[in-house]
């Protein structure tokens, strides 16, 4: 009696694949280098059905060249793809599922492609499998979306297929470990090959193909903020943010978000800050991209470190020039890496601070609209406290300890958390409103929940024009809401307030106005901005900012 | 545009002082012309905005405004390019404040 031979089981399957779309691409590349003109035979000898396929986009740097090529290929051949990647920002996101060649999407944010976005999966054609913070996607790549192949874009790649990711290195690494090291294809395109590179970021040997792109990696300057612009309706809330709450509670390490409310902070702080003694006792470690607003902090000896990101456009030069500040490499040139600065951001800061759009009556935000699908990046993992985090500051305890009061819980900090917002936007947008449109939103696109950017119970503070609600000394729902309409202005929600409620509230400082402060709303002027334009920032850099054109005003 | 008028009797009278304009005309933004008007008994405040049926906001914010400041023999006026409450009351107190502080 013979048992039927069960063959033995194969271990190394993804080896043999990987040996086999190698030997496919060959005939296209020279060592590790491939021709910008063969890229489309190379991606079609390469890509296989139903490949889970990591397209370079990030929140500045794009793969532009290959995203092109992708968008080329035969659908015949190539199709059904799953992308993960962390940003959709060129049209050629999008247009690979136009095509037909992709169908299944695993992404962080999508915010210029959005409204295309959402039109796409309502017809059917896209199915999108989650909306990820940056570290969620990173860590499921290490999981269960660890990409077959990775499309990459880098600076400069050398004869060996080294490569130069530079100022912005952002999303590589952690794209091309998840990859490499599990059997797949990673392909590069570079804007130049070079003998020398001036520093190794990515070895060669994790690197399959490397392509000279016709026209270097776009990058958008998406950090930049021409203070020209900036209203004093923002200098006075960016008054308040300095003293009402990083004085407060003595903020040593941040991350602010992107636009003018956050940028005005940042300018504020060698003036205004300077004036009320706070240099040296906040804002010292940031967590964040190499903002422009940020040099004149810099040059007055506010900031010790910086790590970053991603880079930003035109701060190349002013970055190398202050390496105590920056974290730089061997050759000089700064390095950025999204997903440490995300972990540096989400258990290493006591404050994240940013806007939204919408605020509801229980602290809820939101930037997802009617008829967009945006995502929200890495503000979900910034603006969250982080349970996981043990170690103290005076700032996380303090905020916990107010949390805390009166009650018998486990002694614990907390982060904080701020959303800044003016009450109303252009176009008279209320910011505070009863329900999100991510409720409707939710309903539309078939998502399992609604597109909370940060959770109510994440949230610490609400700072307006009309002052700051500390919702860490509320303690019901309905004090709660009552602090976040006595901040909510001539909105809807603020004129539904109870006034005595409020006032009661003032009283106890859970609603702080700018006179409760000590502020003199006279001041709020344009004048506190320690640099009011483009060229002021060039002037304060010593001529090392160098910013994009389009932000050459003068 | 849209003409909206307010008037709230009683208060304090300044002390009679030279006009002062506040602001600018431009997006967003707005220019507030503050007048003495002796013997009037009243705060009157006339606004001419560029953005249509915000009647109820604007009435909700001179509210605010009267009751901060508690002015009588006033004529304000308003030349607005759709600035947001936040910054019609921003303005409408620096105007107040340079209109007064010039007095002393």
């Amino acid at each position: 009696m013979n048992a039927p031979l069960t063959p033995p089981r194969r271990w190394d399957t993804q080896s043999q694949n990987r040996a086999a779309r190698l030997g496919r691409a060959a005939a296209f590349a020279r060592g590790r280098h491939v021709a910008a003109a063969d890229a489309r035979a190379l991606l079609e000898a390469v890509l296989e059905p139903g490949d889970r396929v990591c397209l370079e986009g990030n929140n500045q740097k794009q793969a532009d060249f290959l995203a092109k090529t992708l968008v080329s290929v035969d659908p015949a051949r190539v199709h059904d793809l799953h992308m993960v990647q962390s940003v959709l920002a060129l049209p050629e996101h999008i247009d690979v599922f136009e095509r037909g060649i992709a169908t299944k999407l695993d992404f962080s944010f999508s915010g210029p492609q959005g409204a295309r976005l959402a039109k796409l999966v309502s017809a059917g054609r896209i199915d999108i499998g989650a909306i990820h913070t940056y570290l969620e996607l990173f860590g499921r790549y290490f999981t269960d979306l660890t990409p077959r192949v990775s499309l990459i874009a880098a600076q400069a790649a050398d004869a060996a297929g080294n490569l130069y990711t530079g100022p912005n290195t952002e999303d590589t690494p952690v794209i091309v470990e998840a990859t490499a090291f599990k059997r797949g294809i990673v392909i590069a395109q570079v804007n130049e090959v070079v003998d020398t590179l001036p520093r190794i970021d990515i070895p060669a040997d994790w690197v399959d193909f490397v392509i000279p792109a016709p026209t270097p990696a776009y990058v958008e300057p998406l950090f930049t903020r021409d203070p020209a612009q900036i209203s004093e309706v923002q200098v006075l809330m960016a008054m308040m943010a300095i003293q009402g709450i990083y004085a407060e509670y003595g903020v040593q390490r941040l991350n602010h978000g992107i636009g003018f409310d956050t940028a005005a902070i940042e300018l504020l702080l060698p003036t205004y800050g300077e004036s009320l003694g706070l240099k040296g006792k906040i804002c010292r470690h940031w967590a964040l991209n190499p903002h422009p607003a940020l040099i004149p902090a810099i040059e007055a000896g506010w900031v010790e470190s910086v790590h970053s990101f991603g880079g930003e456009l035109g701060m190349e030069a002013y970055t190398a020039a202050r390496p105590d500040v920056f974290f730089t490499g061997p050759d000089g040139s700064m390095r950025s890496n999204r997903a440490l600065c995300q972990a540096a951001g989400h258990y290493a800061c006591d404050l994240f601070i940013g806007s939204t759009l919408q605020i509801d009556l229980a602290g809820n935000s939101s930037t997802a609209t009617l008829g967009r699908i945006a995502g929200f990046g890495g503000a979900p993992n910034m603006g969250a406290d982080a349970r996981g985090r043990r170690h103290a500051s005076p700032a996380w305890l303090k905020a916990g300890e107010q949390a805390r009061a009166g009650s018998s819980r486990m002694p614990r900090g907390q982060k904080l958390v701020v959303q800044m917002v003016e009450t109303f936007r252009e176009h008279m947008a209320p910011a505070f409103v009863e329900q999100l449109d991510a409720w409707e939103l939710a309903e539309q696109a078939g998502m399992p929940l609604p597109p909370v950017m940060i959770y109510g119970e994440d949230v610490t503070h609400i700072l307006t024009e009309e002052g700051i609600a500390n919702l860490l000394l509320c303690r019901t729902a309905g004090e709660r809401e009552q602090a976040i309409r006595g901040v909510a202005g001539y909105t809807a929600v603020g004129l539904g307030r109870d006034r005595r409620a409020v006032e009661n509230l003032r009283d106890r400082g859970v609603i702080r106005r700018p006179e409760d402060l000590g502020i003199d709303k006279r001041l709020a002027s344009r004048d506190l901005l320690a640099a009011k334009s483009m060229k002021d920032l060039v002037r304060a850099s010593g001529g090392l900012y160098d910013p994009p054109k389009r932000f050459r005003n003068w | 545009m849209e003409t909206l008028r307010f008037e709230y009797l009683g208060g304090t009278p300044p002390a009679v002082q030279a006009p002062t304009l506040t602001g600018v005309v431009g997006s967003g933004n707005l220019e507030v012309l503050v007048e003495a008007a002796p013997g009037s008994g009243s705060c009157v405040i006339e606004i001419t905005t560029a953005a249509v049926g915000f009647g109820h906001i604007w009435q909700a914010v001179i509210d605010d405004f009267h009751a901060r400041h508690g002015l009588c023999d006033l004529r304000i006026s308003v030349n607005d390019v759709g600035a947001t409450p936040a910054v019609v009351s921003l303005r409408l107190d620096q105007a107040i404040e340079t209109f007064l502080g010039d007095a002393a």
